[in-house]
This record gives structure tokens, C-alpha cells and sequence, in this order.
């Protein structure tokens, strides 16, 4: 079809625009041109400021430690989780009870960890002053400790739950099942299959969502500025803070920050793809070798049992911030409010109503236009007349994950100017628009692989059989789809829920969403306040992850291998 | 005689007459803009991080509707500095008019910074019928801001001055409460991981080192000036040692701060330490009616007295509903809304006016306010320092980092 020939060019040109602008704006102030603040000519002040800065040395080790530190974590923790389950019936439980955990947004989730695991939070309330002797709470850092170890495990959090997610959808996509039997018919464990056989055939639709994991570990700046370290922070908390103060003339150095971390970002991605091929040479030589003794299953014991550890953490978090919202007053070492009330609850309930609807419409809106675009890029690139799976993604296509990679603050200023000079700003449309820039990459990413995947065998005997493209699109591709679809849009759903900069940005502080609320309230340290919107903000998406656990089920119900 | 008296009465006829036509054009003028703000959507950029403060602007937006049919619509920022950002991008991208911004809720660096780039409009004080209440003698922060000349380009609307929190409940005795940047050390010794104050990249942490500051010089009148490489060595040299003992006696032993003055006040409140700082003066009362702390909690200031200054309301020059949005800045210096203000039960901020130019049916406003134990009497608030000059306050801070950023 011709009209699908236009799609990529399409979606790249919709976005295409707003990012090199963005870019701009962040690219051309790092090297000291902004007119509208006296910025002429072209310098390298705002590097030197960046580079001068006490304990810019120690920021930028903070910032690639605890990026990579988070994500190899993450991926090994995901594998010995999926190397342990996926062959047993819990793996679908799994799936729904993860989901929640994804529609968290990041800020509720810190706040919430934040919570649990500081001296006075609840951990130490629940054992004080009976087993610990406390009555006051210990001068012990666990919050904003300077290793930055409260951000890397808060990070886990949100990771592996996505990384999980994105695993057992591609396990769909590959003859896991009887690959993994045939392994054990011949001596391996189950975790041992996983590793050697599954693993090398599921990892590269897995390497997309890595890339994400870890772009976003090394420029996060909710989690980092409420858990990380303030003394230096990262990089990124850094440039958010240059942005945010009112003496102008930081830009330059708050730019020159957003750019390194640009830099850094792109450095380990090529890093991590060298290592890739390393892992896979010396992988190659371990499964040849056929040993079927390892330290495997208990590795993957114990990583699993992290993970387990992290899923009660986070359930831990969600469950604190929903006594704090029935909470009158709560002291440490009390381990639970002495007394309950409903007035947080009726407090907030007037201011709710408009954001809430303006959530659900923004998030539905970026949705549905990114699903079409992402489809019809999709459709064109592994069309029925296709007949041979394609491994890269074309060159254009990958400019769709410059959002993900550039630090929010310093891509949206630039967005900004464009949309005010084109009076655009303040408008629902532009917040959509603003929102399809970073939910397109999210949709896209957690669904590519698994369309790639798709068999296309069942295309040809459609095909062979008389139906036209467009029939085995909506009758063969997409039912057979509807689950990784859905879950696709669950994601990119969750994620429109939880943007908070560009809506400001794009809406003018105009639109207000769930998420602008809750965090310009969350800036008044109100625990019971914060723990009110977090379970509202979770809401939204909770509700869409349920659909896409359930709907396929209910459609399918009498269909194996589909639900 | 008799010309010299004709002469006389004639004047001062004259001058009656001169002074009724002037009051006349001013009033002519104010209701010129009383009926050219009907319709108008003032859209008021404010800091939203406290419920009270939102239910307050709420309920300033009711009022104005009701008495003039001005729609106000609070912006809800997380920063000020959102706004200023706003303005700036509005008019790198050429927008003179009909911008989105109508009025800011700021004060000291983000004031100076839009009036430096000649983002305000103005000047507005002399428009306002209001400003006659306002107290411009012995509240020199309002028409002052951090050495800047306000010159009517901003309107103030509530006192900000510095004041101690502390929890009675562990500090039993009055007498141990540090009254002094040395007690205080003394305190810290005694007492280890039980105090702190803001990272100094926040306003309110900068503040505390500016206060400390003003404590151990000898002579603070240097500070009005701009600082200098060498006045800002020789005046800040007690100030290093001072803090070099201080620092390991800090919670978290100085190397981890709260990001602003609220997550500190959240410490106070989970018992991890025992004294905050606030920049609202009835911010203890406020915060136990509010349940954000315990009861037993008490203000104090520093004997010498603390640092003071005035939070405005200011209006963009581009903005869309420039009249309206001066409806909104004279409402909120009308004394029955300060005293409403003033109120604990409400924001608890304390007012702008002047006592001797209200009448006493005004006046009786103020003493007819919620008391609270927490709330300091105005002879402990004393006459507030004034702030120092910008300088100071981003030196300190970047000194501050140099030594203990690492």
C-alpha cells in the first residue's frame, strides 16, 4: 500500500521538528548562544563554569555509577527471575502482579521508598523501640546517601518490573516452551535451559528495552533528586537545578551539563553493545561446552530471591503512602498512625476532578495516535508482502529515541519557544503532541520486537489462501497481537500518566494532569498529601494494565497460546 | 493685612481645589481600570507546594469575582523560576502582549532578575488605592528588595522573616535554646546530628549562612554594598571557622542536607532532629494546626534579631489581563484580607501594613486573630535585618560549595 510507504517519514517529520529544536536549544546555549539572555556569540564559558564546579568530578562518577550500576543489576536480576519462572504456571500471575508496579510514577515510588528505608521511616518504626532500643531515630544516611545506593535500588524498583515485562513478552514470540523441555529431556535444569538455550534467542528483542533502562538510569532526575545524593548530585539533578535558578546566566552551564550527559548517554550505549559482543563470544564457547553442573540455578536462586525482595519493597512503598493517606498524625517510632481519617482524602477530592479527566484524555489521545503511526511504520517495514524478518530498525526510525536519551529539561526549553512562536502553547493539542514525543519511543520499543517476531508464515498461507494485505492485517496480525499491543499501550499509557515536564512546558502551566499536582504538592513535603495523589496517580494505568491482562483472556478465552 | 488674608485664602482655595482634582483623576483612573478589568481571566502564577496558601488564593479569587467579575486562575508552579522562565521564552519568541503570565507571586532573586531584564510592568504601586496602607518606614523590605529599589514595579503582599522551630518536647528548658550562632555551636556540641539547615543551593539554606553571617561580623553595613573578591574575604573570614567546627556536629555529620525548608521541616517531624528554620514566622503555628508537626513545637529568634524580607506580587509587561491582575494586587492589601492572611488557622503570613494608618475598626481586625503558643509575640520578631546585598548570597553559596561540595 502506498499510503503506509509515507508512515515512517510521517511520524519522523511530526517529531522530527520539536527535537532538532529542542536540540538546539540545548546544543546551541552549551556553547553560549541564547539571545534572549545576552548570549551572541559562540564560547565555551558555560563548559568552563561546568568543569569548575566544586565536586563536578565526583557528580560525574556519581552519575555513570549508579547509571550502569542500576542497570546490570537490573538485567541480571530479570534474568534469574524469568531463568527460574518462566517455565512454571506462576509466570502468568507474574505478569499481572508486576504490571501495577509499572504505573507507578517514578516521584510516588521515591517518595514512598523514601519512606521505608530512612531512619525514621517505617522499617525502623515497625522495629522500634521494641528490637532496636530506638526512641530516637539513628544518625545513620540511607536516603541521598552519597554512594548513591538508595537511588540504584529505588531504581531496581520501577527496572526490573519493566524489564520483566518486556522479557516474558518476547517469550511469546519464541518456542521457549519446547526448546526449554527438549533441554531438559537431556540433563539441564530448567534455569540452566533458560540461560543457554532461551536466552540467546530472546535477548535481542530484549536489547532495545536495555538501551532504555539505560539511558534513563544515567538521566533520571525525580528519583535522584528526592533519594540520590544533594551533595553532589548527578549530572542531571544538576542541570534541573542551573535551569531552574532565576539568575539566567546559568543556562550555559546548565546546557553544557545536558549535553554531557548526551554524551554520556550515547558513550554507553556503543560501551554497552561492545560488551554485548564479548558476552556472546564467550557465551557461544559456555553453551558449546554443554556442562550441565553450574553455579546457574544458584545464581538464579539467589536473584530471585532479590527480586522477590524488591517486589515487597515496592509493594512496602505503595502500602506506606496509602496509610499515610488515611493518616491523621504519625510519629516515629509509632508503627502504624494511631489514629485514621478521611478528611486527605476529602481534602483533595474537589481539586481532582479537572486533572483527573485531562489525564485520562491526554494519555488516551497520545495513545491512540501513537499506536496508529507506530503500526502503520510497523505494517510498512514487515508488511505481508515482506516475506523476510528485518533486524535494524531503519536509520530514521531511531531518531524517535532522542527523547528518550536527552535529558528532559534541556530538550524542552527549545520545544517551548518553537510552540509559543507558532501561538500553540497552552493548548491541549500541544500537550499531546509534547506527550507523543516521549510515549511514541515507549509504544514503539515494547513493540517492535515482538511484531518482528511475528511468524510470518501465518501471512503467507492467509496470503496463499486469497486474502488481501490489508485482511490478514486486521484479521491475522493484529488478534494474534492483541496481547503485546495491549501491553504496549499499557505502557505508553503509564507513561503519559507520569509525564511532568512537558505538560508544564508545552501546556504553559495551563493543563493541569494528576502528575503536575501531585508534584508541585509533593513540593511541600505533606506525606499525607503525597500518599493521596500517588494512589490516584497509580490509578489510571493500574486500570489500564488490568485491561491488558484481562481482555485477551476474555477474548480468548477459548483460545490456547493467544490469552 | 486684609490683601496679604485674601491672598492667603485664596491659595489655599486654589491648593483644596488642585489636591481635589488630583484625588478625583486618581479615582477616575482606578475606576477606569475597575471597569476595564470586568471579564478579565487573571491567570496568577504561585508557588502551590502548600495547601493552605492554594485555598487562600481560591478564595482571594472568589471574592474578586464576586465583587468585579475577575476570573483568577491559580498556575500552580513548583518554582517560581517557572514563571520568569515562561516570561523569558515568551519574549525570545517575540511575544509583547497577550502573554499567559498576569501576575507572579516573588520576591528577591527571581524579582531581580525580571526587573533587571525589563520583564515587569509598571510602575503599578502608585495605581492602587491600597498602597496607602502599606507600611514603607519601619517595613523598609517594601520598597526595598535585597538592596534593589522596588520603585513600584512589584506590590508587596506578605513579611517573610527568619525564625527557629524547635521541639519543646526535647528541649525542655527555655534557657537552653540557642539564642546566638555561638549557643548554637555550644547546642550542636552537646547535642550531634540534632540540627542542620537547607543545602545552601536552596534559598533558605543560603539564608541560614547569610544569618550566621550577620552574627559574627563585627560591623554588618558592609553587606548592603555589592561584595567584592577582598571585602568578601575579609568580612566572611569569621564565618569559616565557625562553620568548619559546626559542620561535623550536623545531622548526617554535614554531608547530607534536606533540599529545602519543607523536606527539613518533615525531619523535625520524624524526630530526626530537634530545631528547623522557617522563613514564615507563624510557620510553627501554622504547621501543628495543619498536623505537618507536633504540638510541642515553639519559635524562637536569634537575640540580635533575624533577617527580613517581603514576598510581592508582580505583573509581566506582556501580560493579557494587566488591569484585572492590579485588581487582584489591591485586593490583597486591603486589611481585612492581611488579617485574614495573617490568621494561623489560614497561611498565618504576616501583614504588610502600617497600625498607625488604619483606623481603629481595621486595626481591631488584627487583634481578633487565632493565638497560638507556637507563634512568636511581635517584641521576639523585633525589627527584621534587612537582606544583603544578591552578592552576598551567591558568593556565600559558591564558596560554601568550593569547600564542601566534594
Amino acid at each position: 500500500m502506498h499510503l503506509l510507504r509515507h508512515a515512517p517519514l510521517l511520524t519522523v517529520t511530526a517529531f522530527a521538528g520539536p527535537v532538532v529544536a529542542g536540540l538546539a536549544g540545548t546544543l546551541l546555549p552549551a556553547f553560549g548562544v541564547l539571545p534572549a539572555i545576552g548570549g551572541e556569540s559562540l564560547s565555551l564559558n558555560g563548559w568552563r563554569e561546568l568543569l569548575r564546579f566544586p565536586g563536578f568530578a565526583t557528580s560525574l562518577q556519581l552519575t555513570v555509577m549508579t547509571g550502569w550500576l542500576a542497570t546490570l543489576l537490573a538485567v541480571f536480576i530479570t534474568f534469574a527471575v524469568a531463568a527460574v519462572l518462566h517455565q512454571r504456571h506462576a509466570v502468568r500471575r507474574l505478569a499481572n502482579l508486576i504490571s501495577p508496579l509499572l504505573a507507578i510514577p517514578h516521584s510516588a515510588l521515591a517518595i514512598g521508598f523514601a519512606f521505608l528505608i530512612a531512619p525514621s521511616g517505617w522499617i525502623a518504626r515497625l522495629v522500634s523501640p521494641g528490637l532496636s532500643g530506638w526512641t530516637l531515630p539513628p544518625d545513620v544516611g540511607s536516603v541521598g546517601h552519597p554512594s548513591g545506593g538508595a537511588l540504584v535500588a529505588c531504581l531496581l524498583l520501577k527496572e526490573v518490573p519493566y524489564l520483566l515485562l518486556m522479557l516474558l513478552g518476547a517469550l511469546n514470540q519464541v518456542p521457549a516452551k519446547a526448546h526449554t523441555d527438549a533441554a531438559r529431556a537431556l540433563g539441564y535444569t530448567p534455569a540452566l535451559a533458560f540461560f543457554k538455550i532461551v536466552l540467546p534467542q530472546v535477548y535481542p528483542q530484549m536489547r532495545l528495552p536495555i538501551l532504555a533502562v539505560l539511558a534513563f538510569s544515567l538521566s533520571v532526575v525525580d528519583v535522584a533528586l528526592i533519594l540520590g545524593p544533594g551533595n553532589p548530585p548527578t549530572l542531571a539533578v544538576l542541570a534541573v537545578r542551573w535551569f531552574g535558578d532565576p539568575d539566567v546566566r546559568l543556562y550555559f552551564q546548565a546546557a553544557a551539563a545536558a549535553t554531557l550527559l548526551l554524551l554520556l548517554v550515547l558513550a554507553s550505549i556503543a560501551a554497552w553493545l561492545l560488551l554485548e559482543r564479548f558476552a556472546a563470544r564467550a557465551g557461544r564457547r559456555w553453551v558449546m561446552r554443554g556442562g550441565r553442573r553450574s553455579g546457574v540455578p544458584a545464581f538464579a536462586t539467589l536473584g530471585s530471591g532479590v527480586g522477590a525482595a524488591l517486589f515487597t519493597m515496592a509493594a512496602g512503598a505503595m502500602l506506606g503512602m496509602g496509610v499515610w493517606s488515611f493518616a491523621a498524625r504519625w510519629r516515629f517510632p509509632q508503627s502504624l498512625p494511631p489514629s485514621f481519617t478521611l478528611s486527605n482524602w476529602e481534602r483533595q477530592f474537589g481539586d481532582l476532578q479537572r486533572p483527573a479527566l485531562t489525564t485520562l484524555w491526554v494519555g488516551f489521545a497520545a495513545t491512540a495516535i501513537a499506536l496508529g503511526l507506530t503500526l502503520a511504520c510497523l505494517e510498512n517495514e514487515t508488511g505481508a508482502t515482506r516475506l523476510q524478518r528485518r533486524d535494524a530498525p531503519s536509520a530514521s526510525l531511531a531518531l524517535l529515541y532522542i527523547p528518550l536519551l536527552v535529558p528532559q529539561v534541556a530538550f524542552l526549553f527549545g520545544a517551548q519557544v518553537l510552540l509559543i512562536r507558532f501561538d500553540l502553547d497552552a493548548t491541549l493539542a500541544a500537550v499531546v503532541w509534547s506527550h507523543l514525543s516521549f510515549v511514541l519511543p515507549y509504544l514503539f520499543l515494547s513493540l517492535a520486537d515482538p511484531w518482528r517476531a511475528f511468524d510470518s508464515r501465518y501471512a503467507r498461507t492467509a496470503l496463499s489462501l486469497g486474502a488481501s494485505r490489508a485482511r490478514v492485517f486486521w484479521r491475522i496480525k493484529l488478534p494474534i497481537l492483541l496481547k503485546p499491543i495491549l501491553i504496549a499501550c499499557g505502557v505508553a499509557f503509564a507513561v503519559s500518566v507520569g509525564l511532568y515536564l512537558p505538560t508544564v512546558f508545552a501546556g504553559s502551566g495551563r493543563v493541569a494532569t494528576l502528575t503536575t499536582e501531585a508534584v508541585t504538592l509533593s513540593a511541600g513535603a505533606d506525606r499525607r498529601v503525597i500518599g493521596t495523589w500517588a494512589l490516584l496517580q497509580a490509578a489510571f494505568p493500574f486500570a489500564a494494565f488490568l485491561l491488558a491482562a484481562w481482555l485477551p483472556r476474555l477474548l480468548y478465552a477459548r483460545r490456547r497460546g493467544l490469552a | 493685612m486684609p490683601m496679604l488674608h485674601t491672598l492667603v485664602r485664596c491659595l489655599l482655595l486654589l491648593l483644596s481645589l488642585f489636591s481635589a482634582l488630583v484625588q478625583a483623576q486618581t479615582t477616575l483612573q482606578w475606576d477606569q481600570i475597575v471597569a476595564q478589568a470586568k471579564g478579565q481571566t487573571v491567570y496568577f502564577n504561585a508557588w502551590a507546594g502548600d495547601e493552605k496558601t492554594n485555598e487562600f488564593i481560591a478564595w482571594a479569587g472568589s471574592e474578586l469575582k464576586a465583587r468585579h467579575g475577575v476570573n483568577v486562575v491559580h498556575v500552580r508552579l513548583k518554582d517560581t523560576a517557572e514563571a520568569v522562565t515562561r516570561v523569558i521564552a515568551e519574549k525570545s519568541a517575540g511575544r509583547h502582549s497577550g502573554g499567559t503570565v498576569d501576575l507572579i507571586w516573588l520576591n528577591g532573586p527571581n524579582f531581580l532578575a525580571m526587573k533587571q531584564q525589563g520583564l515587569l510592568y509598571g510602575p503599578v504601586t502608585p495605581l492602587l488605592p491600597n498602597f496607602r496602607f502599606v507600611d514603607v518606614t519601619a517595613k523598609r523590605s517594601n520598597v526595598i528588595d535585597f538592596t534593589t529599589p522596588v520603585e513600584g514595579y512589584a506590590v508587596p503582599w506578605r513579611l517573610a522573616q527568619v525564625i527557629f522551630i524547635y521541639d519543646s518536647a526535647r528541649l525542655r528548658d527555655p534557657k537552653d535554646v540557642p539564642r546566638s550562632a555561638a549557643e548554637l555551636l555550644t547546642w550542636a556540641r552537646k547535642n550531634p546530628g540534632r540540627v542542620t539547615h537547607p543545602n545552601p543551593s536552596n534559598f533558605l539554606g543560603a539564608t541560614f549562612l547569610k544569618q550566621a553571617l550577620y552574627e559574627l561580623v563585627a560591623d554588618p553595613s558592609p553587606l548592603q554594598q555589592p561584595a567584592s573578591d577582598e571585602s568578601f574575604a575579609r568580612i566572611t573570614a569569621p564565618l569559616w571557622p565557625w562553620y568548619d567546627a559546626l559542620r561535623p556536629m550536623l545531622w548526617r555529620k554535614g554531608e547530607q542536607f534536606p533540599e529545602n525548608g519543607a523536606a527539613q521541616r518533615e525531619l523535625l517531624n520524624d524526630g530526626e532532629i530537634d530545631i528547623t528554620l522557617s522563613f514564615t514566622p507563624a510557620e510553627a503555628a501554622v504547621s501543628v494546626l495543619a498536623g505537618k508537626l507536633p504540638e510541642s513545637v515553639r519559635s524562637f529568634t536569634f537575640s540580635k534579631g533575624t533577617i527580613g524580607n517581603t514576598s510581592f506580587v508582580a505583573i509581566p509587561y506582556n501580560s493579557r489581563a494587566k488591569e484585572g491582575a492590579m485588581l487582584l494586587a489591591n485586593f490583597l492589601l486591603e486589611p481585612a484580607t492581611q488579617a485574614r492572611a495573617q490568621d494561623v488557622k489560614s497561611i498565618g503570613s504576616v501583614n504588610v501594613l502600617d497600625a498607625a494608618k488604619l483606623s481603629p475598626a481595621q486595626r481591631a481586625l488584627f487583634d481578633a486573630l487565632t493565638p497560638s503558643p507556637a507563634l512568636p509575640t511581635p517584641a521576639e520578631l523585633g525589627i527584621a535585618q534587612l537582606e544583603p546585598h544578591a552578592s552576598w548570597m551567591t558568593r556565600l553559596t559558591t564558596e560554601w560549595q568550593r569547600r564542601y561540595s566534594r
